[in-house]
């Protein structure tokens, strides 16, 4: 079955005991956002609805819909009250997913959560032992995570500290939340930051005395959203290329940088050249450094000797510490 | 969804009435001549033979939905194999929830996004809600989780883990260009430190093994019978991979010129002035080599003092990066 397929078999069946348990009866528009159809998609699956039923279809073996202006309500449900069990795709997907939330105590009620938890399992039955097969293990500091997430849920404007690696600086900004981002394994914030004027991602480890304040929260209409399909990093061709010699080691700087002019090369066996743009001199040379000798620097020259002088620096006071 | 969707949705839809209002089990035949949408029997083998690739193919779905289709016989005498669904296996118990407990299931089920888990999640949802709890998935809080996203066996491993069949995939190490065929007998998989990892049972290695996602390649694939191997008891995954991975705590001592290495010190206790003026720090970790890396980025401005494993480790990334330096 195809997947349309399927996630209309499960709204068709799903339809009537949804409609069941609100006997007031509910309005299109509404429905059609609990099921995340359109209200015109709607209105074929209840229409498709209407004609089923026992077998026989006579009087009171089929479904009954009562159409009251824009609500709609059953008055009939031919023995269907009830939606289908949770399959095991489905039971996994929800207790993986609680169980993660338990490990973000800053995200959720740690109670509630729990109390869900143990209800869901319950009610999934024989599938939530499944729910074994997959687990979410993430990092979260708490502290930092609650607060962002009131000052997202109140929507005010944050005071914090933010540790900037390419830089090793401590930085002191005030910034207008955006969102929460969840990517590989890690929370970012996005804001309009105040002091840089424009869209910052900061990594909720990287963050130090975060503070709500009272002023609300009002990022600037340019304020926009990253998309981050292409990943967190995005490139400006506006600014300056550094190319790099990788060594298979750190091949990955190409999947995790947007990176262009890509050639695979012998020297070193399996190794990668690539081109880097960033305006930022200060975060090239300690990425290269931090590569330990994995990569090195084909252009610009002045980069590549910076950061070896550095190195024979630090080499001359380690001879001097084992010599004295 | 076209005509033709709408006529077997449709006809799926009768089927699942027809079956779940009854306690006998209800013959194909039976089934044919009740539901509406089957080929009518008109004396033909052709019209029989549609008939029965129509509702071999109708059963399949439903199981595939998860419909617990049962066959079976009322009584001695009947000649053929019945069906029908009980409903104490077709129905979600009753569950009710209260408006915290609700919210926190919405915001659990937005952290999915892959086909699989995502698509399993919002189908979660369309049940919850029509046992009559009001899950609000989009309230408050904006949001954007990407647990599992750009893995892209994923899929694959999560199946073969969730039907317990051998996995087959080739697995290809950094340091290699050619990767290996493996064939494991999938535990689970796992989102650790930031990265997936599939942990199971190497057949040719005959020994646990821990396997990175993103380096699984060439299509894996499940091969055999469902159900072929039970995970041990008490399994805990994310612990299986802190233990392959390694975790072994190192105290490390270093001296820091003063106002450098703020990301260091985050993380340090400062233990005061050293002789030069120097700060003394001492910090704990468990993946040595990556620190290494850091410090070495620091340059002259961190020394490690201890230990010495970590030490000679700084001192080998400087010497390669002083031979980058056209003055070398």
């Amino acid at each position: 079955m195809s997947a349309p397929t399927a996630d209309r078999m499960t709204r068709l069946l799903a339809l009537v005991p949804y409609l069941e348990a609100r006997p007031g009866g509910v309005t299109l528009a509404a429905a059609a956002r609990d099921f995340a159809v359109t209200e015109v998609q709607l209105r074929k699956d209840l229409e498709l609805l209407w004609v089923c039923g026992l077998p026989g279809h006579g009087p009171g073996d089929l479904i009954d819909l009562a159409f009251e202006g824009d609500r709609v309500r059953v008055t009939d449900t031919a023995g269907l009250a009830r939606p289908l069990r949770l399959a095991t795709d489905e039971a996994v997907a929800l207790i993986v997913a609680l169980r993660t939330l338990l490990e973000l105590p800053g995200l959720a009620e740690t109670e509630a959560v729990s109390r869900a938890l143990v209800k869901v399992s319950a009610a999934a039955g024989e599938p939530a032992d499944l729910a074994g097969s997959v687990a979410v293990s993430i990092d979260a500091r708490e502290q930092v995570l609650a607060v962002v997430r009131q000052a997202l849920q109140s929507h005010r404007a944050v005071h914090l500290h933010y540790y900037v690696p390419s830089r090793d600086e401590r930085t002191e900004r005030t910034v207008d939340p955006m969102r929460l981002l969840l990517v590989d394994g890690h929370w970012y914030l996005e804001a309009w930051c105040r002091r840089a004027e424009g869209v910052r991602l900061f990594r909720l480890d990287r963050v130090d005395d975060v503070a709500v304040l009272a002023e609300p929260s009002l990022p600037p209409e340019q304020a926009e959203e990253r998309d981050l399909d292409d990943g967190l990093y995005q490139a400006d061709p506006e600014q300056p290329l550094v190319r790099l010699r990788l060594a298979r080691t750190a091949r990955w700087v190409a999947d995790y940088y947007p990176v262009e002019d890509v050639a695979a090369v012998d020297d070193p066996p399996g190794g990668l050249l690539v081109g880097v743009r960033t305006a930022d001199p200060a975060w090239a040379r300690r990425l290269v450094a931090s590569l330990g000798g994995a990569a090195t620097v084909e252009e610009p020259r002045e980069l590549a000797d910076e950061i070896a002088a550095d190195a024979r620096a630090a080499l001359a006071r380690y001879a001097d510490h084992t010599g004295g | 969804m076209g005509g033709v969707s709408a006529k077997r949705a449709e006809r799926l839809v009768n089927l699942v009435f027809a079956l779940l209002g009854t306690r006998q089990y209800v013959s194909a035949e039976r089934i044919r001549t009740t539901v509406p949408g089957y080929e009518a029997a008109d004396g033909t083998e052709r019209a029989d033979e549609a008939f029965k690739r129509m509702f071999e193919r109708d059963k399949a779905d439903l199981r595939e939905l998860g419909v617990p289709l049962e066959t079976g016989r009322t009584s001695a005498f009947d000649v053929d194999e019945g069906y029908r669904i009980a409903r104490a296996d077709y129905e979600l118990p009753e569950i009710t929830l209260t408006g915290e407990e609700a919210a926190a299931v919405g915001l659990a089920l937005r952290l999915w996004q892959s086909a699989q888990l995502g698509g399993a999640a919002q189908g979660a949802l369309v049940k919850l809600r029509a046992a009559g709890v009001d899950v609000d998935a989009g309230r408050g809080l904006p949001l954007q989780p990407r647990l599992d996203a750009g893995e892209p066996s994923f899929d694959a491993c999560y199946a073969a883990a969730r039907d317990r069949r051998v996995l087959t995939f080739t697995y290809t190490r950094p340091d290699e260009d050619a990767g290996a065929k493996r064939r494991v007998q999938p535990w689970g998989v796992v989102a650790w430190h930031g990265r997936w990892y599939l942990v199971g049972h190497d057949l040719d290695r005959a020994a646990p093994r821990v396997f990175r996602l993103s380096r699984v390649t060439g299509n894996p694939r499940a091969s055999g019978p469902p159900d072929a191997f039970t995970p041990p008891a008490d399994l805990d995954l994310a612990a299986v991979v802190a233990r392959q991975v390694g975790r072994t705590e190192h105290v490390v001592r270093l001296t820091a010129r003063p106002g450098t290495a703020v990301g260091l010190r985050r993380r340090a206790t400062d233990l005061g002035p050293d002789d030069v003026g120097d700060d003394r720090l001492e910090l704990r970790t468990t993946e040595l080599w990556a620190l290494a890396d850091e410090i070495a980025a620091h340059g002259p401005d961190v020394l490690v003092g201890s230990p010495a494993e970590l030490r000679s480790a700084v001192v080998e990334r400087l010497t390669r990066l002083a031979a980058m330096g056209g003055a070398a």
